[in-house]
């Protein structure tokens, strides 16, 4: 187990760029997804206030039923 | 995606056996070569994008174009910084001005330039076409830094795999690569898919503020 952490005398070189990569990737997909949820909260609450007109519709349609 | 980076790491990491001559940094390559190859292969995409909305003006061209400009720098970066982090055990050295390794930074480059010139303009539409004529501009970069290691003598080491023929690399290191390479394709996918419907929501969202701002 020890051997395998060592990386043969290179652990630092082979552990970081590994460790580097995830960073990077996972801070990507972390900022990419919470820009999306951020936003279709956004339009959600938008659309709560002033609901599309097509879906007033709806709404009222189903009021009425 | 998941699944494949799981098996890809673990072939990678401990059953790939470790090279006679490089020791365990060989195991750098399944995540710098991976990298490499999207940084190449995302700009293609950008580029791509970026044409079909010069030439037939579709908007979700420009939504893709702008999606892929922040990964393919992600990917760059990560195959300068961990061929640096290879390099230097073996090569002696973190970096050296030859043409691989150069024509690999313009490539960054060309992606932070793209993105810069895109957010520099008020109308986004207008962004959106000026960094596509850079794009396109900038594919010329791509062949070079594919052949560089032919056309000039270089510290980086010829391509080994899309050699005519039989690749120069054994199966054991061969298919993790591989499947690495596929892991970082569909994490390119992924958040590709969910950076234009963060667009795309956020120009529905302009579009509403507009609407409620001109009193509907």
């Amino acid at each position: 187990m020890a051997e395998f952490f060592a990386m043969g005398g290179y652990a630092g070189y082979v552990w970081g760029s590994y460790l580097l990569t995830a960073i990077i990737l996972l801070a990507l997909f972390t900022v990419s997804q919470r820009n999306l949820r951020r936003r279709q909260r956004e339009l959600e609450a938008l659309r709560a206030l002033a609901p599309h007109r097509r879906e007033r519709r709806r709404v009222e349609k189903e009021e009425r039923a | 995606m998941t699944l494949c980076f799981l098996v890809g790491l673990a072939w990678a990491l401990v059953f790939s056996p470790a090279d006679y001559q490089q020791g365990d940094t060989v195991r750098i390559m399944y995540v710098h070569v991976p990298a490499a190859w999207m940084a190449l292969f995302v700009y293609l995409n950008l580029a791509l994008a970026g044409a079909s909305l010069l030439i037939w003006r579709h908007p979700l061209a420009g939504v893709a174009a702008e999606a892929c400009a922040p990964i393919g720098a992600c990917f760059t970066f990560l195959a300068l910084a961990t061929g640096s982090l290879w390099g230097k055990p073996m090569w002696g050295t973190w970096w050296v001005w030859d043409a691989r390794l150069t024509s690999v930074l313009i490539l960054f480059f060309l992606y932070l330039g793209y993105m810069a010139l895109t957010n520099a303009f008020e109308d986004q539409e207008r962004g959106r076409r000026a960094g596509a004529v850079l794009a396109l501009v900038g594919v010329i970069n791509l062949p070079i830094i594919k052949f560089s290691v032919d056309w000039w003598n270089t510290l980086h080491q010829p391509a080994s795999i899309s050699r005519i023929g039989t690749p120069a690399i054994h199966s054991s290191m061969l298919w993790p690569l591989l499947i690495m390479a596929l892991a970082f394709t569909f994490f390119f996918i992924v958040v590709l898919i969910q950076r234009m419907r963060g667009e795309l929501v956020a120009a529905r969202l302009r579009a509403l503020g507009r609407l409620s701002v001109e009193g509907r």
